[in-house]
């Protein structure tokens, strides 16, 4: 009896994950109007994405990468970053909690259409990949004086 | 508003706080034990050296960090999956680990943190003469 009731619990809780993330997508997708797809919310690493008129900075929380390994690619506005964290950890040791994540990662970010492809910069620091694209110049919001 | 908007500055000292002032994350962690200690790994990207800090008493070890971003002036987030800036995250020591002698490492993000048995719960090995 006890595995039946187990199994029906963590069904239910499986339901309300997938509610929560169905909310999620909804009110974090196309965070670009009419253009951002979405994010995966619930996908490692997380992510933070900012905006100023003159570019985009992409963070991912990601720490102990490998940077060398680290695969970003960027076209048109899609952002591509392959990469992956191996812990190594040992079976034979006895682990109390197991939470970091270890393996492989693709992650896309769909960014503005006015991104410069040819404009990127990474930088690996303390465990934050920082990506910096910059906008191109005629979506820079101007200035028109009233004459 | 441009009022309590001023108010709410005065109170708070590093700008990162005043953006983020209650929240703080649970880093994720691993935890494993070998014959003569044991060893946690968190993970708190963006936190330097500067930023850590580790308190280990009698009964609790506590994990305190605080992210230093570096962002654009006037940035608007337009997505976050991290809402904080702040890790903090406790855990309680049973009394055969000892605190005194812990010792902590952090690169790329990623904390390591030894703690090693008491002497007493140290294994010993014995040695057999030969009679």
């Amino acid at each position: 009896m006890l595995p039946r009731i187990h199994g029906f619990d963590s069904g239910l809780f499986n339901e309300f994950r997938r509610l929560e993330r169905e909310m999620d997508q909804l009110f974090s997708a196309g965070f670009w109007p009419g253009t951002m797809r979405s994010v995966a919310s619930d996908s490692y690493p997380p992510i933070n994405v900012g905006v100023t008129p003159d570019q985009v900075d992409i963070y991912l929380f990601a720490a102990g990468l490998d940077s060398e390994k680290l695969d970003i690619t960027i076209n048109e506005n899609r952002l591509s970053i392959k990469g992956e964290r191996r812990l190594g950890r040992d079976d034979n040791t006895n682990y109390f909690r197991k939470e970091r994540y270890d393996g492989a990662f693709h992650k896309l970010v769909n960014l503005p259409e006015d991104v410069d492809a040819d404009k990127v910069e990474a930088r690996y620091d303390n465990g934050v990949l920082h990506l910096v694209v910059k906008r191109r110049e005629s979506s820079k919001p101007r200035q028109i004086t009233v004459q | 508003m441009t009022n309590s908007k001023e108010m709410t500055k005065r109170d708070v000292q590093s700008p990162q706080q005043r953006e983020l002032p209650q929240r703080s994350i649970r880093p994720e962690v691993d935890i494993y034990e070998d014959e003569t200690g044991i060893t946690l790994k968190a993970d708190l990207p963006g936190v330097t050296k500067e930023g850590l800090d580790i308190q280990v008493d009698k009964e609790t070890l506590s994990i305190d960090g605080k992210a230093e971003i570096d962002m654009p002036e006037a940035m608007q987030a337009v997505y976050a999956d991290v809402r904080a800036t702040r890790y903090q995250r406790s855990f309680s020591l049973s009394n055969e680990l000892d605190g005194d002698k812990a010792e902590a490492s952090l690169s790329d993000g990623v904390l390591s943190l030894r703690i090693p048995k008491r002497e007493q719960y140290q294994p010993r090995k014995i040695e057999v003469r030969n009679s």
